[in-house]
């Protein structure tokens, strides 16, 4: 039941990292890169949140059925974003072609 | 254990007298029995607005209430009976009592928590109370925006609160859960040796722990939109109000499972039993219960085929819509399985699981019309949904509740039930509810929309066999009511294992000292060890 | 198992080990509902974001982003004096302890002062979501983007409070006495909840302030 592994160096070391990866992300919000933007800064969050996931939160020495939790709640969350939002992107589009009318005079083009 | 009679045996009821030794109480078992009252009173309180509602559609006119009393009183039907009884009574009340005896442990990991849940799920129930008593609510058990948020002229936000808090009830049982069957299992006691019911249980509570979080911030949201007109669910201001319903369904879908998982682990353990004989494919039913509570995630789009949710959406969830059946059917060919061979008695308990297997086959299968997209569009918010949906919570959930009730009354009492009346209710509950609910599949398929207090004369013939069908099936209700509380007085003493049956649970007195075993058992076989 | 821990060990736990890995689950078990709790509202962003991206875009454009990576570095800051707190609890070290959480309570308080200090800005610039909702310049459906402002950061706030109260208990506990080098379990459960309440930040401060700034 040796839980104090980790060295508190370990510990400045991740905090180190969070911090210049949140001036990182807020540099790159200043330039202006397109849809990059949002991938960066998501990207950057998703970095810190798993540095804090792994070690200051100690899952990187837990055992699998933390991993498997920790897990299972980001994937749900994700689930429930593609399909929730599979709605929202699809509904603009145009209907398919239903056999019981006359088909359009146009070809539907989609978007 | 001592010779009965002689001396009078320290169990968990008369481990301690008085009511606040009731109401302070650690105990799981004794929780579950505060639970049992609790949902019951629900139970009945959802029944009085069924019954009130099933007389007034006696005729075409809305006389005998009127359409604003009828809309208040099926919303406090739906509002009672799926949060305040579907979904918390099998946890709470079976679950609750036997999941520490099944896996051989002492309590459950967190009993204050589990203490905490009872209280918090009766503030939520009270709150639910003072809203109907405050005037009613009339949004039907969904909440749908902009009507409840915009329009509705009643208690919503008392009501919604009332769900919302008895949600936290229900995330405190699922955690328990959850921790007790992870660190909590007698030496010897693997994953795959624990009965079914364990299983269904644990499904249930990640179901439970991943889903109810969402309904609550959406309750949250709703009522901040109702009380300050925030924009998120209102039309004139932007907002999607079928984001609530997005919202509203990603819980409110497995929540379905939430009742039925655990209604599937009690007839499994009852099929196993009266056929004495080895459960068939234990590890396709354990894993059916997992796919269960993960596809169950997958289609909650299915109820919104008509609400202006995209078309290719709709696609999508009605082909995974589907997918759910698969290990619903799984399980049904697994019990059929079980059953072929077996050596069958045809006691109670085992009439209660004949029941769920025919009516929750209907309701799974009128399901799977609802679930296609096109033929929904002609079936939906018509008696065809109400019928089907009562078939799966009331022939599924409540079939199998009663069921293991009267299994594990001996186990929770000490008595036997009478064993004739019993019999007797099963069959006048079987024959009522087929009554009530089949004519509701004609009228839903011939048009007639749910909701509405008044009809044209020509589904009148129907409505009648229906309203029949539920005086009978509330006679059904009432038996066992009576004849339970009956047994705790006069029923004969039941002994540890009544049904000659297999687990933990039947090794100890009848009822179980307060701390359950007192060696903490060492498990050396499988699950259902039944002669054949 | 030595025996003067016995007391800590409550009745239906057979050792320390087990009430520890129970803990432990229960934990982590309790932190997937939270996020899920914040799943449904990421949920309304990223549905509001993709409907109305200009509004979404001109509110971040209005949030101060000064204050928000202050706030940050303030939580990331907590959270490491909260990650030593445990560690000088699995070392015994009670005086160590003490003076980290408290530093851990005034880093958190600090962060719910800029935030009240941000909130009353809005306030008086009425771009509180409601009947009075009128900013300086009419933007279509802006009051969608600060209604889940406040909501996303109201509900994070209220887990910051929650989270402050945890700290003080702890503080309590580990004055009576209670932790040692083989119980520091509540410390530790603690330390968890902080964070992931920092976690929650960690999103929430790109996804507002953030996202369409350029
Ligand atoms: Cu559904």
């Amino acid at each position: 039941m040796s839980h104090g592994l980790i060295s508190t160096e370990l510990y400045y070391k991740i905090f180190a990292t969070l911090m210049a990866l949140t001036t990182l992300t807020v540099i790159a919000a200043f330039i202006d890169m397109g849809a990059l933007n949002d991938i960066i800064a998501m990207g950057i969050a998703c970095t810190k949140a798993l540095l804090v996931i792994l070690f200051f939160m100690h899952v990187r020495y837990n055992s699998p059925v933390t991993w498997i939790f920790v897990s299972a709640g980001f994937v749900m969350l994700l689930i429930m974003l593609m399909l929730g939002m599979n709605d929202y992107v699809s509904r603009s589009w145009d209907a398919p072609p239903s056999p019981w009318t006359a088909p359009p005079s146009a070809a539907p083009a989609s978007h | 254990m001592n010779a009965p009679g002689t001396v009078k045996e320290r169990n968990f009821i008369n481990a301690d007298y008085g009511i606040k030794s009731w109401l302070l109480t650690l105990d799981h078992k004794r929780i579950a029995i505060l639970y049992l009252l609790s949902t019951t009173f629900f139970f009945v309180v959802g029944g009085a607005a069924a019954v009130l509602f099933r007389l007034e559609l006696l005729t075409p006119a809305s006389d005998l209430l009127q359409a604003d009393t009828y809309n208040k009183m099926f919303t406090i039907h739906g509002v009672a009976m799926v949060f305040f009884f579907l979904i918390p009574t099998i946890p709470a009340v079976l679950g609750n009592f036997l999941i520490p005896l099944m896996i051989g442990a002492r309590d459950l990991a967190m009993p204050r928590l589990n203490l905490a849940s009872w209280y918090v799920f009766n503030l939520g129930g009270l709150l639910a109370l003072m809203g109907i008593a405050g005037g009613g609510v009339d949004t039907g058990w969904t909440f749908y925006t902009p009507y409840s948020t915009t329009y509705a002229n009643s208690q919503v936000i008392l009501t919604a609160l009332g769900a919302f808090v008895s949600g936290f009830a229900s995330i405190m049982t699922g955690l328990n859960f959850i921790v007790t069957i992870h660190t909590m299992r007698a030496p010897g006691l693997k994953w795959f040796r624990l009965p079914l019911f364990v299983w269904a249980h644990y499904a249930t509570s990640l179901i439970i722990v991943l889903g109810t979080p969402v309904v609550s911030i959406t309750i949250v949201l709703v009522a901040l939109e109702r009380l300050f007109h925030i924009g998120i669910f209102d039309p004139a201001l932007g907002g999607d109000p079928v984001l609530f319903q997005h919202l509203f369904w990603f819980y409110s879908h497995p929540a379905v499972y939430i009742m039925i998982l655990p209604a599937m682990g009690v007839v499994s353990e009852l099929i196993t039993c009266f056929a004495r004989k080895r459960i068939f494919g234990y590890k396709f039913i354990v894993a059916s219960s997992m796919g269960i509570a993960i596809l169950g995630f997958l289609v909650w789009g299915h109820h919104m085929f008509v609400s202006s949710q995209s078309i290719y959406a709709g696609l999508v969830f009605s082909v995974l819509t589907m997918l759910v059946a698969v290990p619903s059917a799984i399980k049904m060919l697994n019990w059929t399985a079980t059953l072929y061979r077996g050596s069958i008695s045809y006691q109670t308990p085992m009439l209660y699981a004949f029941g769920f297997l025919g009516l929750f086959t209907i309701g799974g299968m009128t399901g799977i019309f609802l679930g296609n997209l096109g033929l929904d569009l002609h079936l939906h918010d018509t008696y065809f949904v109400v019928a089907h949906f009562h078939y799966v919570m009331v022939g599924g959930m409540v079939m199998a509740y009663l069921g293991g009730l009267h299994f594990w009354w001996p186990k929770i009492t000490g008595r036997l039930y009478p064993e004739g009346w019993a019999k007797l209710s099963a069959i006048i509950i079987f024959v009522g509810f087929n009554f009530t609910f089949l004519p509701q599949f004609v009228l839903g398929y011939m048009g007639m929309p749910r909701r509405y207090a008044s009809y044209p004369d020509e589904f009148q013939m129907l409505n009648i066999f229906s309203t029949a069908g539920a005086s009978i099936l509330g006679f059904g209700y009432l038996f066992p009511m009576i004849y339970l509380t009956w047994s705790l007085f006069r029923g004969k003493k039941a002994g540890p294992n009544p049904f000659d049956a297999k687990g933990l649970e039947w090794t100890v007195p009848s009822p179980p000292p307060t701390f359950n075993f007192t060696e903490t058992p060492v498990v050396t076989e499988e699950a259902y060890d039944y002669p054949i | 198992m030595s025996s003067d821990l016995h007391g800590l060990v409550a009745h239906q736990f057979d050792d320390m080990e087990q009430q520890r890995e129970a803990a432990t689950i229960g934990m982590w078990a309790f932190l997937i509902t939270e996020v899920m709790l914040f799943g449904g509202m990421f949920m309304c962003y990223t549905v509001y974001r993709t409907l109305y991206p200009e509004a979404f875009q001109a509110g971040s454009h209005h949030l101060n982003i000064i204050l928000g990576t202050l706030n940050t570095a303030l939580l990331i800051g907590s959270s490491l004096t909260m990650a030593l707190a445990v560690h000088a609890a699995q070392n015994g070290h009670r005086k160590q302890v003490e003076r980290l959480i408290v530093a851990t309570i005034l880093l958190g308080s600090l962060f719910l002062a800029v935030k009240a200090f941000e909130y009353t800005g809005k306030w008086q610039e009425n771009l509180i979501p409601g009947p009075n909702f009128a900013p300086a310049e009419p933007i279509p459906h802006l009051q969608i983007f600060y209604a889940l402002y406040f909501v996303l950061t109201g509900t994070h706030a209220f887990h910051m409070v929650i989270g402050i109260g945890v700290m003080v208990v702890m503080l309590v506990m580990n004055r009576g006495g209670k932790f040692s080098k083989d119980y520091y379990a509540p410390v530790e459960m603690a330390g968890l909840y902080w964070h992931f309440v920092d976690i929650v930040w960690i999103f929430l401060f790109p996804l507002l302030y953030l996202l369409g700034r350029h």
